[in-house]
């Protein structure tokens, strides 16, 4: 079946491109586990086989009774496999100290996890961008090549996990403590990051993208990534992605279809309420929704996913450049299909 | 008929004995030995997943305590260990006629062993009768778990809300269905009615008696505490009388992050007295996320442990229902021995509860 | 021999002596006769009736989820129904079919038959057993049709704590805690039956493998469920009461719930793959006609995977931060599972070696169990090298060794057990040719559904997606064909044995040659199994153990 081979990202059959130092170590271990295991299955599989034809129940032939001890064997089938795991183990765990072991002089990432959207923070303070490959925008998280890289973990809600494939690198992001990781990247390239600890509705969409740029080019998007745009509009647009908003409103074009209600055509009607009541769509709804949002739920979305709160995580800037955000949504269309 | 079969019957066992089987013996047991063998195996397993079951709460007792140990020192105060101390003694006691009434059955003393039996079941009542005034105690002064923590309900030092009463409801109904269920039996002249009655009826009783003696206590170790204050008196700005105090019920100055700190019975100066003893700031302490999880820790250790001691009493009632009607003799006693060695596990339990909870300084 | 389909043998004209006119089935009759039953073999099974419904419910679920990932995005369900979808499939499967399934339902009926008692030691608790199931059944079905469990069926806080459906988890934790005791108290009575009603001459090295294997699991089930019921309680007791023990916005923390649903449920994989093991340790031996190789190493080897099992829970955690020196120890821990584990599939190609292999039903699946265990096995290892799980630690990876341990493991040697005893069981025999290509089917879709879920797991697919990345679309393609043809495979062999019950020939006492206890007694069995304490003799010896082909099974001649 040819297509099994077929990948259209990584052309290798098991691994992607491995893109950190971890890689060689990891891809080295896998493949030696796989030539001992093909070792232990084929024979297996092939003393079965021979097994159940040569000793098939047939006229005329009856099997010995006799072989039902064999000490020596025995022994055997059960000191070497102890051998082959000891081994296994032990690299398995050196490999694994290597990546426990944070060395120093690393480039530090502050990395916050929420439903269902990854932020990096840069050392200089400032913070991601977004990339729009497809129909779909990903953060883009931007680093250095050859380079130790610290990530500084902390998760706002729910269990996450930090996994990049072409690093081989994974850890899970625990509320109401720290954990850190690191990687040394070694090639140019986009990579996938995904979480890999379910957390609820949008967690196949908690993705980013990995970009590893030569040095200069960081330090550039360094300087970029500092500021939040001036036009409250732009700065709305921006602070939707990255606080998180379009994991669950429908915004303009884009955004995901859900749990939350879309935001197009809502500004300035009255909408209603799962109390019965309505509400007036305007800039004091919008704030008490941010800053509390079980206060007044849209009809249909009682059930929905709950919404955590913003109230000492964003400023009433923000705030204001999300609401002229939304006013200038104020006629876009709904999303149409699925 | 196959050949395999014939073998079978040939066995030694080949005697028919169905007939010989009595009442009490399971048909699919050979022997009361077999019988009481299998009922004893499977009790102490039964015991060993209990254990198993609170070392999971143990564990996390650990866990939390080990991590925050001031927490567990702040707020051990507010369990009253002379209430402790009595139910300790209580269970203990009550382990002391439950082994005895082991050995009543075992001798066919079937009056003694209904007493004895009927003594287990009061002290029992009697342990939950004192929890009660233990547990609308904590909610009055808004010592409730984790998140519904709060330092104080203002308005409410003076346990206006009678959780005491409402604790006492259900045990109210079954004391009248107990007297009830008494006055029928001494009108039917039933020895039996009466024997099972009586001792249910005394339970009802003890529970009462429990929670008379808890209020008394608890009432003391209050005013006890106003002494204490008044010796340890030494803020300058605190000359205002205790007894509008404890009658006012005012609302406290809230703390930042919006705690509140106030222990309701207890002054505002009682708290800072213990915390300077304690040598830790109260504020941090005084939270959901810290007292409040202790508190956790306390609701879910000593209810479980409640929800054992109430299952035991209703096993107990069982057994005074088969020891009223005579059925337990030298041949058959497993069901008091088991409910005995269930008994003293819930006991053993308490054992372990009382240091861990009540008596940490 | 050749079992097809002939006419019923009526049991006035002689031939096919052994059926007998009275056994457990018509000992009594009507619906109470049935729901207050303490016959163990009744018990047994009201519960195979009940878990295979539960399988076929959570298998529907299965099937949702690979047509759902047929595309890499926009499936006919939504991101929400799916995450209930995959949590109901986990929950089901895990809970309501793999724990009970071998145990309570298999071994209900075969315990104390093998054993040569009349009953299991505790009959009321049996039946107390039989029906917390059932209502841990109910709440699980509530937690479905009143509102969507989404949490996944670990649980794990605080998404557990958080989510809208406070109702469902409720729901959920209440049946878990149910469903614990009613394990419990199986493998206790299980306990006390093997240690105190054995009848004379049954030592312990006499008993059959099934019976050490279910010895095991049993102590497993009560030393480790009970921490499961004390885990889910405060789970409960932390969404009605906000305990915050596991919730780190009152300060507890989300790790020690991890530690505590893994210390349960990682020994209940073994809950799960042990009886399994015993299964086809019989089946190996019966339908080889020779004794098993290396007795003792196996009943040991059971043993030693339910010790084992207790000390490795913390390789579900990885990844979760645990201190290095901890997560070392957990690794080293769970490669000395992979020792009694490799011993015992050598111990059954020892046991093909020189034997009078039987090709039927029975001993095609068991045949399927070590081909696909193996795999499930080998594929153990590289999750547990401490690197490599770094890698594939909750990916697809993950799912498919887990697949090919409970799924090609257990579900294929209860299927196996179910064919090998279902003359016993039922009386009838079925049609074992269709029943052999129901097993072939079963094996090449259970493969085509789950080799290519390796490779996604090593290419990085994460689990529990409902939209994923356009360069993973073919395999999962594939695996979802696979997934059709499993069903196919499952449906047939459901309709073997439907049929048989209809049109099945009478079953013989012993038509595979087998020579424990249960081939003794007459299929079905009379009421009280045996009338009088059988002679118990090696399980394994088929000296003299010859067909006959009048009765068309096998007898014992002198």
């Amino acid at each position: 079946m040819p297509f099994i081979l077929a990948d259209k990202v990584a052309p290798y059959a098991w691994f992607p491109e491995g893109a950190s130092s971890f890689a060689p170590q990891v891809d080295y271990l896998f493949t030696g586990i796989l030539w001992i295991c093909i070792l232990f299955f084929v024979p297996i599989v092939i003393a079965m086989v021979y097994f159940m034809w040569a000793y098939r129940e047939r006229p005329g032939y009856r099997g010995s009774p006799e072989a039902l001890h064999n000490t020596p064997l025995e022994i055997t089938w059960t000191v070497i496999p102890t051998a082959i795991v000891v081994w296994i183990f032990w690299e398995g765990a050196v490999g694994y100290l290597d990546m426990a072991r944070i060395p120093k002089g690393t480039v530090d990432v502050n990395v916050t996890a929420k439903k269902w959207v990854w932020s990096f923070k840069y050392e200089n303070g400032g913070e991601n961008s977004f990339e729009k490959i497809g129909t779909v925008d990903y953060p883009k998280l931007v680093l250095p090549v050859d380079q130790d890289i610290k990530l500084i973990m902390r998760s706002e809600d729910v269990l996450h996990s930090f996994f990049i494939p072409a690093f081989r690198a994974k850890r899970d992001v625990v509320p109401g403590r720290y954990n850190y990781m690191w990687f040394h990247t070694t090639k140019t390239g986009i990579y996938d990051l995904f979480c890999t600890e379910y957390c609820g509705d949008n967690h196949s969409n908690m993705n980013a993208k990995v970009e590893v740029v030569s040095e200069e080019e960081y330090k550039k998007a360094l300087e970029k990534a500092v500021q939040e745009p001036e036009d409250p509009l732009e700065r709305g647009k921006l602070l939707y992605k990255r606080l998180g908003c379009s994991t669950c409103h429908y915004a303009g074009d884009e955004g995901a279809n859900g749990p939350g209600p879309s935001y197009n055509g809502s500004w300035g009607k009255s909408v209603p309420l799962e109390s019965g009541e309505s509400v007036q769509f305007d800039e004091n709804y919008v704030r008490e929704s941010i800053l509390n949002p079980p206060a007044k739920k849209r009809k249909g979305y009682g059930a929905a996913s709950p919404m955590n709160s913003y109230a000492g995580r964003i400023k009433d800037e923000q705030i204001d450049a999300l609401i002229t955000f939304m006013k200038s949504l104020e006629n876009a269309p709904a999303k149409t299909g699925k | 008929m196959t050949a395999i079969q014939e073998t079978a019957h040939e066995s030694e066992h080949a005697q028919d004995h169905h007939h010989d089987h009595p009442a009490w013996l399971a048909h699919h047991f050979d022997d009361a030995e077999q019988q009481f063998d299998a009922g004893k195996l499977g009790m102490w397993l039964f015991l060993v997943t209990e254990v198993l079951f609170f070392s999971g709460m143990f564990c996390a007792y650990s866990l939390y305590r080990n991590r925050d140990p001031q927490v567990f020192e702040f707020c051990s105060r507010f369990l009253n260990e002379k209430l402790g101390a009595i139910n300790t003694g209580v269970l203990l006691f009550s382990s002391l006629t439950m082994a005895w009434a082991v050995r009543a059955a075992q001798l066919k003393q079937h009056k003694l062993l209904v007493g004895m039996l009927g003594a287990t079941l009061g002290c029992a009542a009697m342990f939950l009768g004192v929890k009660a005034v233990e547990y609308s105690h904590k909610w009055e002064l808004g010592l409730f778990p984790g998140k519904f923590y709060v330092s104080q309900i203002p308005g409410a030092a003076h346990g206006e809300h009678g959780y005491l009463g409402s604790l006492c409801i259900v045990p109210l109904i079954l004391t009248i269905i107990a007297g009830v269920y008494y006055i029928y039996s001494l009108a039917t002249m039933s020895k039996f009615h009466q024997q099972v009655a009586g001792p249910i009826l005394v339970a009802g009783a003890c529970f009462f008696g429990g929670v008379q003696l808890g209020r008394i206590l608890e009432a003391e170790e209050t005013t006890h505490h106003a002494a204490e204050h008044a010796a340890h008196e030494h803020s300058p700005g605190a000359s205002h009388d205790h007894s509008q105090d404890h009658s006012a019920g005012e609302l406290l100055p809230e703390k930042e992050g919006g705690e509140v700190i106030a222990l309701g019975h207890k002054s505002i100066e009682d708290v800072k007295v213990m915390s300077e003893e304690l040598k830790t700031p109260d504020a941090s302490v005084n939270q959901k996320s810290m007292a409040g999880l202790f508190f956790s820790i306390y609701y879910c250790m000593t209810g479980v442990h409640a929800v054992h001691i109430i299952g035991g009493m209703l096993v107990i009632t069982w057994l005074i229902v088969k020891a009223a009607r005579e059925e337990f003799h030298d041949q058959y006693f497993g069901p008091v021995d088991n409910v005995g060695l269930y008994w003293h596990l819930v006991d053993f339990i308490w054992i372990y509860l009382f240091p861990l909870l009540y008596l940490i300084t | 021999m050749s079992v097809a389909d002939r006419p019923i043998v009526s049991p006035a004209s002689g031939e096919g002596a052994a059926y007998p006119e009275h056994h457990f089935l018509n000992h009594t009759s009507g619906f109470l006769s049935w729901a207050l039953t303490l016959d163990h073999k009744r018990i047994g099974l009201m519960y195979l009736v009940g878990v295979m419904s539960s399988f076929a419910l959570g298998g529907m679920f299965a099937l949702m989820i690979r047509l759902h990932l047929w595309n890499f995005k926009d499936g006919w369900l939504s991101n929400q129904t799916y995450n209930q979808v995959f949590t109901l499939h986990g929950a089901i499967m895990v809970f309501l079919f793999i724990i009970p399934s071998i145990p309570a339902a298999l071994g209900n009926f075969l315990l104390p038959i093998m054993l040569g008692t009349k009953d299991v030691a505790f009959p009321r608790l049996n039946l107390g057993s039989f029906y917390l199931w059932v209502t841990g059944l109910v709440l699980f079905l509530t937690a479905l049709s009143i509102t969507g469990l989404d949490t996944g069926w670990t649980f794990y806080t605080p998404y557990s704590i958080e989510t809208q459906k406070g109702g469902a988890v409720l729901a959920a934790t209440f049946g878990v805690f149910v469903l614990g005791f009613s394990s419990i108290f199986t493998g206790l009575n299980f306990i006390v039956t093997i240690n105190t009603m054995r009848p004379p001459g049954m030592t312990w090295f006499r008993m059959p493998l099934f019976l050490w294997a279910t010895y095991a699991t049993s102590i497993i089930q009560v030393l480790a469920t009970p921490v499961l019921g004390i885990t889910v309680l405060l789970l409960s007791a932390e969404r009605l009461l906000g305990i915050g023990i596991f919730d780190p916005k009152l300060n507890g923390d989300p790790v020690t719930f991890q530690h505590f649903f893994w210390f349960y449920s990682h020994p209940a994989v073994y809950i799960m793959i042990l009886p399994a093991m015993g299964i086809i340790s019989e089946l190996m031996s019966v339908h080889c006609h020779k004794g098993i190789f290396g007795y003792r190493m196996i009943a040991y080897s059971s043993v030693a995977i339910a010790l084992f099992g207790f000390l490795v829970w913390g390789h579900h955690m990885f990844t979760s931060g645990m201190a290095d020196v901890t997560t070392i120890v957990f690794s080293a821990l769970t490669f000395t599972v992979s020792i009694p584990s490799a011993i015992k599939v050598f111990n059954w190609l020892g046991t093909m070696y020189q034997g009078t292999v039987s090709l039927n039903t029975p001993m095609l699946y068991a045949l399927a169990f070590i081909f696909l265990f193996t795999i499930g096995g080998l594929t153990g290892l590289p999750l547990g090298a401490l690197a490599l799980d770094m890698h594939m630690h909750d990916t697809y990876f993950v799912v498919a060794h887990f697949h090919y341990v409970m799924m090609g493991g257990t579900l294929v040697a209860f299927l196996g057990g179910l064919f090998h005893w279902w003359p016993k069981m039922t009386g009838k025999m079925f049609n074992d040719n269709v029943g052999m290509i129901s097993a072939a089917i079963v094996f090449v879709g259970f493969n085509l559904t789950f080799l290519p879920q390796f490779v996604l797991g090593t290419r990085g697919m994460p689990r529990r997606y409902a939209t994923y990345l356009e360069e993973f679309q073919d395999l999962h393609r594939l695996s979802t064909i696979g997934s059709l043809t499993l069903g196919i495979g499952l449906l047939v062999a459901l309709l073997v044995l439907l049929h048989s019950l209809f049109y099945g020939r009478r079953a013989p006492t012993n038509p595979w040659g087998g020579a424990t206890l249960e081939w003794v007694c007459s299929s079905p069995p009379p009421h009280d199994n045996f009338a009088t304490a059988p002679t118990v003799g090696d399980p394994y010896d088929f000296n003299g153990i010859e067909y006959d082909a009048k009765q068309g099974g096998y007898v014992k001649k002198a």
